[in-house]
């Protein structure tokens, strides 16, 4: 248990790393960091200085060294547009895409486990095989024509719901929060679909795939000698051992959201770290790129971790083989 | 376990070498073979490879089959701009699906569009292709510090979604670019950033079946009568490996065009002026509130077709090729 944890660390430490000497190099490689920063006019003296006060003529490994020391306090320097420090601004946008990611991911689970149950046990009516159908389309469709779709419906020709934007938005401290106001739920709800469809997609037809692993085995088929009822069979045994992948990759797809969310969030100028990501690429910004890659890579790692061990606790097959 | 499953499916055709298979022509062995059964049988799948040829011929055929030619300046003029399409009042019948901002008819638009599509899509497939398996056998007959160093690789790419190690390869590239090239070298910059970000797929897979095969006789054997390694890599494992990594870049196919028309919709893609699909349906989106509606629709309807097809032929093709499943 132990190794297995502390080796699951040592490579989670080793992702970090690697992704953080990225990081680095784009600060160093892409473009001149001075000329990002002071535009055309500014003298020749004052470049200098500026490299100076940067740093910048300082050897690699100590820029290294340095860059490491700040990221791990997570501090990414100035944006090179808005001359504000990356930290702030990302502490400031990361409630947005929270709250888009944690919403879509209970439409996901909400969707995604009963159909796929139902599914998998009504094999072959109507209803199933057109829910599965539909389901593939919705695989097939990429995340912004959904978006797009969906806003043309609710929001040009309908116009129950507002098209883009975050509104309603109430302060608790810092965190600034669509939860509390009538406004907020209704600006959530669409971009929140749009993310969340590929992933009902997703756990529905694995939890299908599953179901049916499972209701060929013998637990099943002795349940049903023993008399159990339908009911008990399908949701007390057969869905809770489908439970194991299925926690797997709706962990992992928690950071899929977080990726995804740079394209819902374009389309829905959704003011979270993703759009801003894509503004910060717009107009090579290079801190905030460096600083996002690292922020979703930190989460991405984290939740990789924590779905291993979560796998390691739920499955006792692993725990007798130590991991491997 | 994956392992395994691709040991047995090498097995199958072995066994129908026997029986006179050899002897029959090149068609009529096409014919006889499960795969074609099981096509043959599906009425869906055959409608999807239906639809993939069209898209395909359509795009090689472009300049023969479009009415207009959306690259020439003298055939577009702003006066036909915003055109609706041909059964709605106040269109010009010789634009059928309508016009886009700049006049361009909107078909010819979305049949050279779909060129630029599949031309990326081809080549980035080709382009992960052609490095994931490349890394992934010679790191799965190699072992040692290569194997671990490309599978570690592969590992930390893993850990973020593909379509944003491509924006972000994307997006670096493009600022690394002078200003007058960017547009110029846009696509041959998005085939890179696709291509990159999906190669690590099929290096575990082919790595998978490389590990497979080096453990078999032939393979011994060969080692045995002092072949390079190289040979052995190029001439005896790749052919075996192929398979699984052939129904792989057919899904990678669907993603890949999807992420070109991703990357061009959030504007890191191919410029306005040569546009591909994601480009017309991003510059649809602009006009989408003031009532265009056809703008976005018939690229959308294009793309989403297309994958579609795609998507279903992969899925057919990896259950076809799987002999668990028949």
């Amino acid at each position: 248990m132990l190794s297995f944890i502390a080796r699951r660390v040592l490579q989670a430490f080793v992702v970090m790393a690697v992704v953080s000497l990225v990081s680095f190099s784009l600060f160093n490689f892409v473009g001149d960091p001075v000329n990002n920063m002071v535009g055309q006019e500014a003298s020749r003296e004052d470049r200098l200085q500026i490299r100076e006060e940067l740093g910048l003529n300082d050897p690699i490994v100590i820029q290294f060294a340095r860059f490491l020391g700040n990221a791990v306090q997570g501090e990414f320097g100035l944006s090179y547009r808005i001359r504000r420090p990356v930290s702030e601004l990302i502490a400031e946008r990361i409630p947005a895409t929270l709250e888009l990611v944690f919403v879509s991911a209970l439409v996901a689970l909400g969707l995604g486990i009963p159909f796929g149950v139902y599914t998998g046990i009504k094999r072959g009516t109507f209803a199933s095989s057109t829910v599965l159908t539909v389901s593939l389309v919705g695989v097939s469709l990429p995340t912004f024509i959904i978006g797009i779709g969906l806003i043309y419906l609710f929001a040009v020709y309908l116009g129950w719901l507002p098209s883009s934007g975050r509104r309603g938005v109430e302060e608790i401290g810092w965190w600034r929060t669509s939860f509390l106001s009538i406004d907020g739920w209704r600006s959530i709800i669409l971009p929140a679909l749009t993310l969340s469809l590929f992933q009902v997609t997703m756990i529905l037809r694995l939890v299908r795939a599953e179901m049916l692993e499972v209701m060929r085995t013998d637990y099943i088929k002795f349940a049903r000698a023993r008399g159990l009822s339908e009911q008990k069979i399908n949701y007390g045994v057969a869905l809770r051992n489908t439970l194991v992948p299925v926690i797997t990759i709706v962990g992992l797809n928690v950071g899929g959201l977080i990726a995804f969310s740079v394209i819902t969030e374009t389309v829905f100028q959704w003011p979270g770290t993703g759009l801003m990501f894509i503004q910060a690429v717009d107009f090579v910004d290079i801190p905030i790129m460096a600083a996002y890659l690292c922020f979703v890579a930190l989460i991405f790692v984290l939740i990789n971790l924590v779905v291993d061990i979560l796998y390691f606790v739920i499955d006792p097959r692993l725990r007798l083989s130590g991991g491997r | 376990m994956a392992r395994e499953e691709i040991g047995k499916s090498e097995a199958a055709p072995a066994s129908s070498l026997e029986t006179g298979y050899e002897r029959l022509g090149f068609w009529a062995r096409i014919a006889d073979n499960d795969v074609t059964y099981s096509f043959l049988r599906s009425p869906l799948v055959m409608a999807a490879a239906g639809i993939t040829v069209t898209f395909i011929l359509a795009a090689v055929f472009a300049p023969l089959v479009a009415p207009f030619d959306p690259f020439d300046p003298t055939q577009i003029s702003l006066w036909d701009g915003k055109l609706p399409p041909a059964w709605v009042q106040g269109s010009n019948p010789a634009y059928f699906l309508g016009t886009d901002d700049q006049g361009r008819d909107l078909f010819s638009t979305i049949l050279y569009g779909g060129r630029i599509s599949l031309l990326v899509g081809f080549a980035a497939v080709f382009l992960s292709m052609a490095l994931g398996i490349g890394l992934g056998v010679a790191a799965g007959y190699l072992g040692g510090w290569f194997d671990a160093f490309v599978m570690r690789l592969a590992d930390v790419q893993l850990t973020i979604p593909g379509i944003l190690t491509a924006i972000l390869i994307n997006g670096i590239a493009r600022s690394v670019l002078p200003i007058e090239l960017r547009d110029e070298l846009a696509i041959y910059v998005v085939i890179l950033a696709i291509g990159f970000s999906d190669w690590p797929q099929f290096a575990r897979v082919t790595r998978a079946a490389a590990l497979v095969e080096a453990e078999k006789e032939y393979i011994q054997a060969a080692r045995v009568i002092g072949l390079r390694p190289f040979i052995i890599i190029v001439r005896h494992i790749l052919p075996n490996v192929l398979r699984p990594a052939l129904v792989l870049a057919t899904i990678g196919l669907a993603l890949a065009i999807i992420a070109e028309a991703t990357l061009s919709f959030l504007g890191q893609g191919v410029p306005p002026t040569t546009p591909s699909l994601g480009t017309l349906i991003r510059i649809g989106n602009d006009y989408l509130f003031s009532g265009l509606w056809w703008i976005t629709l018939f690229p959308a309807l294009a793309l989403v077709t297309l994958v579609l097809a795609v998507n279903l032929l992969g899925d057919w093709l990896r259950d076809a090729l799987n002999p668990k499943l028949r």
